[in-house]
């Protein structure tokens, strides 16, 4: 049987729940026979090939963002929005509260410490959107995945429902926003 | 502290109520100033942080200055008509929310100001104005710039005629003021519970609990200081009943109150009236003067030593949350009006955590009624769980709109024959968190066990779009949602841009799946009925009108919320860029 092929990335977030998904521990070693990973920090492969299951954490700030997510839109069969910011924006949507005019101002012409103020227009950079949007806003989300992070055990258990072919439910005490 | 706070707030004058403190202001200043805060707070007895915590949770209260003459539109489907605020607005040169630079004039939209059998209509400086159209509101421009105070405006705008179309068993029968009360005197105050549990009486507000049952578990609570509050927070889109009987009847709801406390024992009674109806308070307070100097209300009332009873008028700032019961009684406790956990309920924990009794303004009525004529001639109109009458305010797409008295058990088309509502193709029964139902529905009788109504009848004609009616309840409930609880602080919110990106074309039959989802669980979840009722209207529009949200639907998987190219533009422009990597698609 081939083995199931994930894909991870993170946009606008903070790897802290690539982080937790590593906290599955010695289970990673079982969940390996079963599963391989595509497109990911963990392997450095850039593009995503045709995929089973996409874990994206991190909201979109940015074009680039939504390119990535797009791609992984494209290519997973299954896409799971992980953690707060994916979920809802979390912190970086924080700048919500303002206009990215302010925040780019703020940034490189007003703030403190600023030499040579100028907002980066170097065309290599990706272009700030003007807020911060959690990915269902973009694209068709399948599932969510709360926390921040979401804990190892949440990882491990919405993983093992997928593979063995059940709904994903978590147990309320794995239910939880913060 | 409390025992300080209950006497300051027993007087028969509320003047030092918060509520009324921070209207005093907002008069005076157009907002509250900020330097004027700590001084009341202290000479209230009342933290600084419950003072601001009240601002900011009332509408009427502002933090900076609203224009000198300050106009409010309703934006209720029955008495709003936004599109003539922005023709106010053009010809003022205002922006809707902000105040003009010359500190004449401010214009905004309020939630249903109560005015639905009257036309458009908005409040100015909270008086009400009504029958507004195009030619009104070019002489209303003319006034604001020549800076004619308001009391020099023509009278006749501001004023609010009763259209009583249907008088029924309560309308129609006259009564002398304290009938009820002697004849409650005569057979006791355990009689007079019987009396009214022989009518089965239910609270008219909507939820129709047994008025004797909650009259007798206040008067069995163990305690020795007892409440009567009436709800006359009419805040339901749609409902204008409370109004019509406030302005003319209300001889009749202050007995139902005195009865009330005849039955329980109580000493205090307070009538909550919503903001929005500020402009009834001369009125009502005249009639109270009258019942004290009748002996009807104050001490030994009618001759009856110890029955001591007396009534103040507590006046809201604009938050329909204040019309739940226990959210009434925050408010009246001088605090943000969030509905609390029940139970225990107010019968036995109410007001300062005393018994008390809160009864919608057409329940006491009744009762002042039944009090006179029996419990057995009012059982006689209604059906078997429904006794009585049912006051309705009509209003919409109708030749009559206006104030219509039937027994329950009346079916919706008879109440549409009589009012002139034909053609309509759906009716919303109960207001935005009632039911919207269609014509294959309009032989169902309104009744507790049918078409439950606190009194909101709104009428849509053949040529309304409903999914701009459920719009308008969405944005209605995301404005009210008082915060306290996820499901509907979130809920509200989410469910509007729903809403909103469906009736703009762009939603898909996912967004319509996600929606209907999202509303399940505020259904469940909220913590009071705002946000338990909040995705009624949807609801039902998505099981009996299907055809008006998938007609808009998108036939693909999926549309984001926003567009994408746009959300760049900023950027684009301080960075001067204009390549293909700055552009999404």
């Amino acid at each position: 049987m081939p083995k199931i092929r994930i894909a991870t990335t993170s946009l606008a977030g903070c790897f802290g729940c690539h982080m937790s998904l590593l906290d599955i521990d010695e289970r990673l070693v079982g969940l390996l026979e079963h599963v391989e990973f595509n497109r990911s920090p963990l392997t450095d492969i850039k593009h995503c090939g045709p995929c089973d299951i996409g874990l994206v954490e991190g909201g979109l700030c940015n074009a680039e963002n939504v390119h990535v997510l797009r791609e992984f839109r494209q290519q997973c069969k299954i896409l799971i929005a992980v953690g707060a910011c994916a979920i809802n924006g979390g912190v970086p949507a924080m700048r919500n509260h303002y206009s990215v005019q302010e925040c780019l101002e703020e940034a490189y012409l007003n703030g403190v410490g600023v030499d040579n103020p100028m907002i980066p227009d170097d065309p290599e950079l990706p272009l700030l959107l003007s807020k911060v949007h959690p990915l269902h806003e973009v694209v068709r989300v399948d599932y969510y995945l709360p926390g921040c992070p979401p804990s190892g055990d949440a990882f491990f258990n919405i993983l093992s429902d997928l593979l063995a072919g059940r709904e994903p439910s978590l147990p309320k005490a794995m239910l939880h926003y913060d | 502290m409390q025992t300080e706070l209950r006497s300051s707030l027993a007087g028969n004058q509320c003047s030092d109520h918060l509520l009324h403190r921070l209207h005093d202001l907002q008069s005076r200043f157009q907002h509250i100033p900020a330097q004027e805060i700590p001084p009341l707070a202290t000479e209230l007895q009342l933290p600084i942080s419950q003072v601001e915590a009240v601002i900011d949770f009332y509408s009427f209260f502002h933090r900076s200055p609203r224009g000198r003459i300050d106009l409010l539109f309703s934006n209720c489907t029955s008495c709003g008509d936004l599109s003539l605020m922005q023709q106010l607005c053009t010809s003022l040169d205002v922006s809707p929310g902000i105040t003009r630079a010359d500190g004449a004039v401010s214009i905004d939209e309020t939630s249903c100001i109560g005015m639905c059998d009257q036309g458009a209509s908005l409040l100015v400086n909270g008086r009400i104005m009504t029958r507004l159209n195009p030619q009104r509101l070019q002489q209303i421009a003319g006034l604001v710039n020549a800076g004619t105070p308001l009391d020099a405006w023509p009278a006749e705008w501001f004023a609010v005629p009763d259209h009583v179309r249907h008088p029924g068993l309560l309308l129609n029968d006259a009564l002398q003021p304290g009938a009820g009360l002697r004849a409650a005197i005569q057979r006791g105050a355990e009689n007079l519970l019987a009396e009214i549990n022989q009518s089965g009486l239910r609270g008219r507000g909507g939820a129709g609990f047994n008025t004797s049952l909650k009259w007798q578990l206040c008067r069995d609570a163990p305690a020795t200081t007892r409440y009567v509050v009436c709800n006359a927070d009419e805040g339901e889109p749609g409902t204008f009943k409370d109004r019509v009987l406030l302005n003319t009847y209300a001889q009749q709801v202050f007995e139902g109150m005195t009865l009330c406390a005849y039955a329980i024992g109580a000493k205090h009674g307070y009538l909550y009236l919503r903001g929005e109806y500020r402009y009834l308070l001369p009125t009502l307070e005249a009639t109270l003067a009258e019942q004290r100097a009748a002996n009807l209300l104050g001490e030994n009332i009618l001759q009856q030593p110890g029955f001591n009873f007396d009534i103040s008028i507590v006046v809201g700032a604009g938050a329909y949350i204040c019309g739940e019961e226990s959210a009434l009684l925050e408010s009246l406790e001088q605090k943000r009006g969030v509905p609390r956990v029940r139970p225990p309920f107010p019968v036995t924990h109410g007001y300062l955590g005393q018994p008390t009794v809160v009864d919608n303004v057409e329940t006491l009525v009744a009762a002042t009624h039944i009090a006179v004529q029996g419990g057995q001639w009012f059982k006689a109109q209604g059906t078997e769980k429904s006794a009585g009458s049912k006051v309705l305010s009509v209003s919409g797409d109708c030749a009559t709109p206006g104030i219509y008295e039937f027994p329950f058990g009346t079916s919706l088309q008879q109440v549409l024959d009589a009012c002139g509502g034909q053609d309509a193709q759906a009716v919303q029964v109960g207001g935005p968190s009632g039911t919207l139902v269609g014509q294959a529905e309009f032989g169902r009788k309104l009744a507790f066990e049918d078409l439950a109504t606190g009194g909101s009848i709104m009428v849509y004609g053949a040529q309304r779009d409903l999914l701009a009616v459920v719009r308008n309840f969405s944005h209605f409930f995301a404005h009210e949602s008082c915060g306290f609880c996820t499901p509907c602080r979130v809920g509200t919110p989410l469910l509007r841009k729903y809403v909103d990106k469906i009736a703009s074309g762009h939603g898909t039959p996912y967004d319509q799946e996600e929606m209907a989802r999202l509303a399940k669980v505020m259904k469940r979840r909220s913590h009071c009925g705002l946000g338990q009722t909040a995705a009624n209207p949807l609801l039902d529009l998505l099981e009996r009108f299907p055809h008006v949200c998938t007609d808009r639907l998108l036939h693909q998987d999926y549309e984001p919320f926003f567009n994408l190219d746009a959300a760049l533009a900023t950027t684009r422009t301080l960075t001067h860029r204009d390549d293909a990597e700055a552009h999404l698609s």
